[in-house]
């Protein structure tokens, strides 16, 4: 019996939409998944390496293309192994056996007695005058992906499971033109946007010729009702324009913010739309313990601020962008600019890391629109550090509460997540979100509805909202705060980093009150979870568990464990701390489980990565908010870790190679995120349960 | 608009911009060279850092009127994909990035280390790279990249 097709598959049943052997001799292979810093592009590649029989280096990516290559939707969710690398495999499968049941026809012989190596197809181990570029014209292309071919066993995979390294490095690492921030075409006009403050702000006034002034040069000012933007030939003078502009615009309706809205326990006492999951209502039975975390509003801070090139030329608009989605970019531009999206294209190019949903779809649709404005001219569109920070979507703040009931031996036998938090989710297209600028048009679209991350998916606000452990009952209430402040929207890990803060924190409190190591006291809860039992205990062997000191001594060691939206890649992570007003994280130690591995290397880096980020959301991490919006606009008010900061890092992958490849991008946030609360709460011998851990948090605590 | 003479890795180009114009918006748009990246225009992160005579500058911000007569070294000068520095191939070897685009700055802000300190310590190789943001996480990669790459070079 074959597992259903992935979704991948059933969207894009066209072979041709995903492999062509090109005249060159190599193969090209086409995905959705977009690289974004994660090494995918590399892996897929491994992975239609080993499939196909061919080296490495015959095998050409095409990534992020709506002209050719499949719609995978968004980049996301640490679904790119798990979903487009399957659907890659069965793809390459399928062509290599209908090439072969071809050639056995045509050599008329058992098809058992035909292999592949190097392209080229062998007859009982010799090399026969037929490779995959010559059968290529004569198999049926337009006969839809089946899924009916099997994959190799994992004993025949060559390329899977080494640490090849990635394609796109040399690259970045020798300052080639990579990025879409480097993209030149000819008659290229720089341009700039002044951002509309709010949904419904309008723009009273604008003082083009102090503009003008300031740009020192020529400008052309480009309105459409209240999206402005500055374009010309000159870089300089266009960003000089867009430093001038706010003093020489005058808007109405703009939002007034307070600051005690950057914190998540603002979130309780607003409007929400309400719901429950799991199990019935708590039987107010054995002893009751609660208590309540919560985390502030957090930013990508992606590296660069986003960049998009666009030009309109023969009716059709073709945009080139680091988003994580071409195909959902074409629909949703197509949508706010009432276009066909057939006259669309949208080509992916790389931009600075990217760990969700920030400003690139937007800064696509600021150039869409003037390039409609000025058609025939490539439209550079360059956001400022500044408005990335202040109009890229926040990963919204949250508040958790946990409620468990006990058992005799100090065990909860019924725990309850409830959880305040903005919605975790709205890409534009997603739930009748859209793009920032369509807000500004003459007809915006209409306003987004209360909608996050369904629980199939995940959930939102509510990932990992459910302990990985083993509870008799369990339920999730979650309100979803429909009137945020700011827009809010994905961010590695959603939810998770909150609520396995919080669920790993309790347990540790847990186990204290029932006099047992906070280890111990997991690991029998983990009895029924082989992968997570021997996970966490290979974890606390390498950070020396059993030599954990006396709680309060200022040093600390905590431990945390889960698998991310409860499907996808386990990670234990141990942290060791100092504190005095501060936190320094000193040394972290990992164990994952991702199942079969395709890169081990590009997933270390992604462990470690995710880590050293969040290390950096639970010490230093907090938007602040005020008066029109965002606060914190530039690094000095928005710190992350800095090398200066990072812990040591130990990364270990367990070997599961009979289990499917997991999803490993976001494995490790919630937990880090959980091992240091608690190394902090045992460094200090009391627990700081609002992040992020800063100083002022800890002396509060101390006090 | 002024009429300037640049010498940029080592060749002397003409450049008719304002004196005012920052140097990165030269290096791209009128010299070809993307390398150096555009982060914050804030001297806040690091990823635009190039050398002139030797030290380490925000290209950012620094305007071209004051470099006339200067060696501007971006990271183009160092190698190439086909044929990387040592430095560079420290940074492969040790596959020591994510998305890459803090690389620039902290391997030119590592030439200038290594050149003026061949062999940095850890404490060292920190202080230098501490004013640059790596936002994925690719710390421990660099500072080892840029050990293996005080090894490498060292050896004649």
């Amino acid at each position: 019996m074959n597992a259903p097709l992935p979704l991948s598959l059933r969207e894009n049943p066209q072979l041709t939409r995903w492999i062509r052997f090109l005249d060159d001799g190599t193969v090209r292979i086409a995905t959705g998944r977009v690289e974004i810093g994660q090494g995918i592009v590399t892996a897929l590649a491994q992975i239609a390496a080993d499939e196909l029989d061919v080296p490495l280096d015959r095998v050409k990516m095409l990534s992020g293309d709506t002209d050719e290559g499949p719609n995978e939707l968004y980049t996301s969710s640490s679904l790119s192994i798990e979903v487009g690398g399957a659907s890659v495999r069965l793809v390459c499968a399928e062509i290599r056996a209908r090439m072969l049941d071809f050639l056995a026809l045509r050599l008329n012989c058992a098809r058992d007695e035909l292999d592949v190596s190097d392209g080229v197809f062998t007859h009982n181990g010799v090399a026969t005058d037929y490779d995959y570029w010559k059968v290529a014209p004569s198999i049926d292309w337009n006969a839809p992906v089946s899924g009916m071919a099997a994959p190799k066993p994992v004993s025949a995979h060559r390329l899977i499971g080494q640490s090849v390294p990635r394609f796109d490095l040399p690259a970045k690492m020798t300052g080639a033109p990579i990025f879409v921030h480097d993209l030149r075409l000819p008659g290229m006009l720089h341009a700039r946007v002044l951002r509309q403050p709010n949904r419904g702000a309008s723009l009273v006034s604008l003082n083009e010729a102090a503009i003008r002034r300031a740009a020192g040069s020529d400008i052309r000012i480009v309105r459409v009702h209240h999206f402005v933007a500055f374009v010309g030939e000159d870089e300089t003078a266009v960003q000089r324009a867009v430093v001038a502009a706010p003093d020489h615009a005058r808007w109405d309706g703009v939002r007034d913010l307070d600051p005690t809205q950057s914190e998540g326990k603002w979130l309780r006492d607003q409007q929400s739309d309400d719901r429950r999951y799991g199990a019935p209502e708590a039987k107010a039975e054995g002893r009751k313990v609660e208590a309540t975390f919560s985390r502030g509003y957090l930013s990508h801070a992606s590296l660069a601020p986003s960049c998009a090139v666009a030009e309109f030329k023969d009716g059709h608009l073709t945009i080139w962008s680091h988003g994580q989605g071409m195909h959902p970019l074409r629909t949703n531009v197509a949508l706010a600019l009432d276009i066909d999206p057939e006259t669309v294209s949208a080509h992916h190019m790389h931009g600075a890391g990217c760990y969700g949903h920030n400003g690139a779809d937007d800064c696509a649709m600021d150039a869409a629109i003037i390039a409609r404005e000025i058609p025939n001219r490539p439209i550079r569109m360059l956001w400022t550090r500044q408005d990335e920070f202040g109009f890229e979507p926040l990963s919204s703040a949250m508040m958790v509460t946990l409620q468990a009931h006990l058992d005799d031996k100090g065990y909860p036998r019924d725990l309850t997540t409830e959880i305040w938090s903005g919605t975790h989710v709205q890409r534009p297209g997603v739930g009748g979100a859209t793009l920032l600028a369509a807000e500004a048009l003459p007809k915006p679209l209409p306003p987004w509805a209360p909608f996050d991350a369904p629980e199939e998916r995940g959930g939102g606000a509510t990932r990992n909202a459910v302990p990985i452990y083993a509870i008799a009952a369990h339920r999730i209430l979650h309100h979803l705060v429909t009137t945020m402040p700011v827009r809010t929207s994905a961010l590695r890990g959603l939810g998770a980093p909150v609520n396995v803060f919080a669920i790993e924190g309790l347990m540790d409190d847990l186990a204290a009150n029932a006099g047992e190591d906070p280890l111990a006291y997991r690991l029998a809860m983990l009895q029924s979870d082989p992968r997570a039992h021997r996970l966490l205990t290979r974890c606390a062997d390498m950070c020396s568990w059993s030599g954990r000191g006396a709680a309060g001594s200022g040093k600390g060691l905590g431990i945390a464990v889960g698998r991310y939206k409860n499907i996808s890649a386990y990670a234990a992570v141990a942290a060791e701390v100092e504190v005095d007003e501060h936190v320094r994280v000193t040394r972290i130690w990992c164990t994952a489980d991702a199942g079969l591995v395709i890169n081990p290397d590009g997933i270390r880096n992604q462990l470690e990565g995710g880590i050293i980020q969040a290390t950096s959301f639970a010490l230093k991490e907090q938007v602040r908010l005020g008066g029109d919006g965002v606060r914190s606009r530039d690094w000095d008010s928005y710190p992350v870790l800095r090398f200066s900061e990072v812990p040591e890092i130990a990364c270990e992958l367990m070997d599961a190679r009979e289990h499917p490849s997991l999803g490993a991008g976001e494995c490790t946030i919630g937990p880090t995120v959980g091992a240091i609360g608690n190394a902090v709460a045992h460094a200090l011998g009391k627990r700081v349960h609002d992040l992020p851990m800063t100083r002022e948090r800890i002396i509060a605590a101390l006090a | 608009m002024a009429d300037l003479e640049l010498t940029v890795n080592g060749t002397k180009r003409r450049v008719a911009a304002p004196e005012t114009t920052p140097l990165i918006y030269v290096l791209h748009n009128e010299l070809g060279l993307t390398g150096s990246r555009y982060g914050c225009g804030l001297e806040q992160c690091g990823s635009c850092m190039v050398l002139v005579d030797g030290e380490p500058v925000y290209s950012c911000s620094r305007e071209v009127g004051t470099l006339a007569g200067r060696a501007i070294t971006t990271i183009e000068a160092l190698g190439s994909v086909e044929k990387p520095h040592p430095l560079q191939q420290a940074f492969i070897d040790e596959q020591a990035g994510q998305c890459g685009y803090c690389l620039s700055g902290i391997i030119i802000r590592a030439k200038a280390l290594l050149d003026s300190n061949p062999q940095p310590s850890r404490a060292e190789i920190v202080a230098a790279l501490d004013r640059h943001i790596c936002r994925c996480g690719a710390h421990q990669r660099i500072l080892h990249a840029v050990e293996r790459a005080a090894k490498t070079m060292s050896k004649p």
